[in-house]
């Protein structure tokens, strides 16, 4: 067990280390010279020179990702070129904005997922297994984006129930903010309901096919204990698949931040990209890579400490 | 000669092994399946008529989706002239949604294509050689998928710029590595099936071991897959216009339609919620249908 | 071995000429773990194997599982490389710059796999399976079709009903008949029948015995029957080659080896097989020991930690391939075993038949 802990945190360093070259290469892709993007037009040859030196971009371009590279893994990610504050201050404030919403959206959705996946299982073939499937199918389908703001449209606009955007007066203690919480929690709860209901009636349908089932019905044990090893067996590639949602609603919550201007990650993502911030940018993605990485490895990890046939 | 072991063989086995008639053709089964399933079928008409209102948009509808004019911002639903509204210049609705169709559809269906195509060349090129190849290219899809899809996507688009093309090629890069998954796994597998040893053993080349041994039992999970993948895609894609990463205006798409409506949901809601329609019906037809796919070749593999 | 054998006109050295002749084969696998997937061990599968077979006789190959036999007959096809040995076709050694290529061998080398379900492609009609190697080797389409329609008859099955079936709409036994029309279709000299009747029930088997007789002596073929089961073994053969642990333990004609076998695995081999006779009764436990590991084998005669004469030679030094050491020798075929010990081979033990 141990030995494949090992092993997996050693195969996880060339994928960070790729994970950091693609970052860094993809400020090199946009067209144009990167220091265009930060220097107005009009700015003379020597300020340009200065910038390229304070930058790092007169080096050779292994030399500009060793450098920015150290810095990085030492959290240092420079000044934002928009408002010439630390990078890393501003991350990690928005991080943990993104971190509210993600985990209460995921907490929400994988409850509604199993619900829904559960009830499609065990009544499979009649009505709510159609309607649980439906709902479940809805969740994958439907642009979160275009979800919010039907939200925002019932809740918001036809009543005045609850707040369209933001996060609310800074002043007030979280908990008496709850009703900025609503709209996006339950905007970014929907596909991981769907994806997890998907998935746990898939695999609840399996074990209740198999025939380990039917001998323990036999055996005459009631409902409830049966329910019990269903839940056990059908446990690790649910969780595993719930790591991997949270991974996703961490890093892919871009749209719905946007929606209601909560100031996560996301937003901090899409405001760096239209203001050419490209600290703030690399700083961003490489964190939230990183995060999906790590949490990838522990969902792995976790997987093999439950089931032993997943060690090689 | 042969007519005597004929013969020997009516003796030896028993009447009952022989079967009434010949059964067709394994795709022509797989679609025979589909023909029966009314959620496919239902859904392909559904499909077939978006196609019918977006490529054909100037059979449904002959007005301008760039004219606007001013005056007509705005309007509910069920104006006469424009049964759908208009949107915040004033152009009409119902062909904006129409002609949009057509970028909306492009911007989902040309990434996944390409996906297919090089993801499908690269999982059965890891698949087949094993070793190191194998592992160059695994291992090198391992690093994308360390990104969540919309992460990477928008890093993408956001770097190289807004446009079409961009877009397309942001996608193309984000769905090629899951493709490279699927064509491997399901490469491997059949590479080491005992009817692809017997063609090696019967002196096959490589080249014609994959077309006609692997090929078969590749494609169609990549296939099923693939219409999975532009459910996704649709909704991605319109995403990443939405936030202005993709098609620009005064190109009609859906993504873009719902973001420049966005500040309309106060003065006419309903209509600034109708692009959200289209996308998520077109989505679901595609989710449906990559489900109905799959048991319909499922069973057939099963039987 | 039917008496009048015509020459087949590929023939390249007459009747005294081996057709496949295997010297010194060895292959060994990896063994993978630890930290960083590195080589911690090996599996010796297949290791000093020499063996020939004549023209137009069937050569049996017996032993328990994990003995090497399939690895031998895969190494034989060249679906793997050996680590080391020498593969003669007719004179021809095979892979070499001065021989016959891998190709040119498999057009006269086929092989019938044991699961006749995976052996064949689920999408592919019967007929397509058949004419396929022909096909891909250059025969025209309605030629390769044609020809296997003639097969399909040729191994019992009615062309006009199974031609156009596929694979799970055939019984076990009429698809092991379509892999045998299979490896047919090239027309090969040797055919290697790796478990070929295994997975059959017995009275399908039988015809499927007996349809390969009738096959061999029709189209003048050299058998390589591989098997565990002795019975079968015994019926189809002429000479029998006894593997363990990935080495050949003993080789001979087929009645002398069940009658008098030499070698103390191949006694207790027989001796382990259970009948219905009353007057022998099996009193004791035909094998001591525990079951030898192929990663670990043991040094020496890799019998030897089962055997009840083993002695300090055994442990040295792994004993040849030779004749019996108390003479008996019989004409024709020579009888050839791999043991030390005199007294070993020349124990009183259960043959295979009273």
């Amino acid at each position: 067990m141990l030995v494949f802990a090992l092993r997996r945190l050693l195969q996880a360093i060339p994928i960070l280390l790729g994970v950091s070259l693609v970052v860094f290469g993809l400020v090199h892709i946009a067209p144009g010279n990167p220091i265009d993007m930060l220097m107005p037009p009009e700015a003379s040859p020597e300020i340009v020179a200065q910038m390229k030196a304070a930058y790092g971009f007169d080096k050779p371009l292994y030399m500009q990702y060793l450098l920015w590279l150290l810095r990085a893994v030492r959290g240092d990610f420079g000044l934002s070129v928009f408002n010439a504050a630390p990078v890393w201050g501003q991350l990690v404030t928005a991080l943990e904005n993104t971190f509210i919403l993600a985990i209460l959206g995921a907490a929400l959705g994988f409850a509604l997922g199993i619900l829904t996946g559960l009830i499609a299982a065990l009544y499979h073939g009649r009505w709510p297994d159609k309607v649980a499937s439906a709902i479940a199918t809805a969740g994958v389908s439907l642009p979160h984006y275009w979800c919010a703001i039907v939200l925002v449209l019932v809740f918001a606009v036809f009543h005045d129930w609850l707040p369209a955007q933001g996060m609310g007066d800074d002043s007030l203690p979280i908990w008496q903010r709850l009703d900025f919480l609503v709209l996006p929690v339950v905007t970014l709860s929907l596909i991981p309901m769907g994806v997890i209901g998907r998935l746990v009636r898939a695999t609840v349908l399996d074990i209740l096919g198999q025939d380990f089932v039917g001998a323990l019905s036999a055996k005459g044990l009631t409902r409830w204990p049966v329910l019990r090893h269903i839940i056990k067996n059908a446990a690790p590639p649910v969780l595993a698949l719930m790591g991997l949602q949270f991974g996703y609603l961490l890093g892919g919550s871009i749209l719905v931040e946007t929606v209601f201007n909560w100031p996560g990650s996301g937003n901090l993502l899409n405001l760096a990209i239209f203001r050419r911030d490209i600290p703030v940018l690399q700083a961003t993605i490489l964190v939230l890579a990183t995060f999906f990485v790590l949490l990838n490895l522990m969902v792995d990890i976790a997987q093999a400490a439950i089931d032993p046939r997943i060690r090689r | 000669m042969s007519d005597a072991t004929i013969d020997t063989a009516q003796r030896v086995l028993p009447a009952a092994d022989a079967p009434a008639s010949p059964a067709p053709g394994y795709w022509k089964s797989v679609s025979q399946r589909l023909a029966r399933d009314p959620v496919t079928i239902a859904v392909s008409l559904v499909l077939i008529g978006i196609l019918f209102i977006t490529i054909g948009a100037p059979l449904v509808t002959n007005a301008d989706p760039y004219a606007g004019s001013v005056l007509a911002r705005l309007k509910p639903i069920g104006t006469p002239g424009h049964w759908l509204g208009t949107d915040e210049t004033g152009r009409d609705l119902w062909t904006r949604l129409c002609y949009g169709g057509r970028l909306s559809l492009l911007a989902a269906v040309l990434p996944v294509t390409i996906a297919l195509f090089v993801g499908g060349f690269l999982g059965i090129l890891a698949g087949y050689s094993g070793g190191w190849i194998n592992t160059a290219i695994m291992r090198t899809m391992d690093v994308f998928y360390a990104f969540p899809s919309i992460l990477l996507a928008v890093a993408i688009c956001g770097m190289l710029g807004n446009g079409l093309t961009n877009s397309i090629l942001a996608l193309g890069v984000v769905f090629i590595p899951p493709m490279v998954r699927v064509a491997e796994t399901v490469t491997t597998q059949s590479r080491n099936l005992d009817f692809v040893e017997a063609a090696r053993a019967s002196g096959t080349t490589t080249l014609q071991i994959i077309r006609h041994h692997v090929l078969a039992n590749v494609l169609g999970p990549i296939l099923v897959y693939a219409t999975s993948l532009i459910s996704v895609s649709i909704i991605l894609s319109a995403g990443l216009s939405f936030l202005g990463l993709g098609v620009t205006p005064p190109e009609p798409e859906w993504g873009l339609m719902l973001n420049s409506l966005r500040q309309a949901i106060y003065v006419q809601p309903y209509v600034a919620a109708l692009p959200g329609v289209m996308i998520f019906v077109t989505s679901m037809c595609f989710n449906l249908m990559s489900d109905g796919l799959r048991s319909a070749m499922d069973v057939r593999l099963n039987k | 071995m039917s008496a009048a054998m015509k020459l087949d006109p590929r023939d390249r050295g007459g009747p005294a000429q081996p057709l496949l002749s295997v010297e010194g084969l060895k292959k060994y696998f990896p063994v993978r773990g630890g930290l960083l997937n590195r080589q911690v061990a090996t599996v010796q599968a297949v290791d000093d194997v020499s063996f020939s077979v004549r023209k137009g006789e069937t050569l049996g190959i017996v032993g328990e599982s994990g003995c090497g036999k399939s690895t031998t007959a895969r190494l034989l096809m060249r679906l793997m490389d050996p680590d080391s040995g020498s593969i003669v076709f007719d004179g021809d050694p095979v892979g070499e710059r001065a021989g016959i290529t891998v190709n040119e061998m498999r057009r006269q080398m086929q092989m019938v796999f044991q699961d006749s379900y995976t052996s064949l492609n689920p999408r592919m009609t019967m007929a397509e399976s058949i004419a396929y190697a022909p096909r891909m080797h250059g025969t025209p389409r309605k030629e390769a079709f044609d020809r296997a329609e003639t097969l399909l008859a040729q191994v019992g099955l009615n062309p006009r009903q199974y031609a156009r079936r596929y694979p799970h709409e055939l019984s076990g036994g009429q698809r092991q008949r379509v892999n045998i029309a299979r490896a047919l279709a090239l027309e090969p000299r040797l055919v290697i029948l790796d478990e070929a009747v295994a997975a059959l029930d017995k009275s399908v088997e039988a015809q499927v015995l007996n349809l390969l007789g009738d096959l061999k002596s029709r189209f003048n073929l050299t058998y390589l029957f591989i098997s565990h089961d002795l019975n079968v073994v015994e019926y189809m053969s002429d000479r029998v080659m006894v593997m363990y642990l990935g080495r050949v333990v003993e080789t001979g004609p087929v009645e002398q080896i069940y009658r008098k076998p030499r070698h103390p695995y191949t006694r207790a081999l027989f001796a382990s097989k259970p009948t219905l006779d009353p007057d022998r009764r099996t009193t004791e436990m035909p094998l001591t020991g525990d079951p030898p590991n192929p990663i670990n084998p043991p040094s020496g005669c890799r019998f030897r930690t089962r055997c009840a004469f083993a002695q300090a030679v055994c442990a040295e030094k792994p004993p040849p391939l030779a004749a019996p050491l108390d003479g008996e020798t019989a004409e024709g075929a020579p009888h050839l075993v791999a043991c030390h010990l005199p007294e070993a081979q020349a124990a009183m033990g259960v043959s295979a038949h009273a």
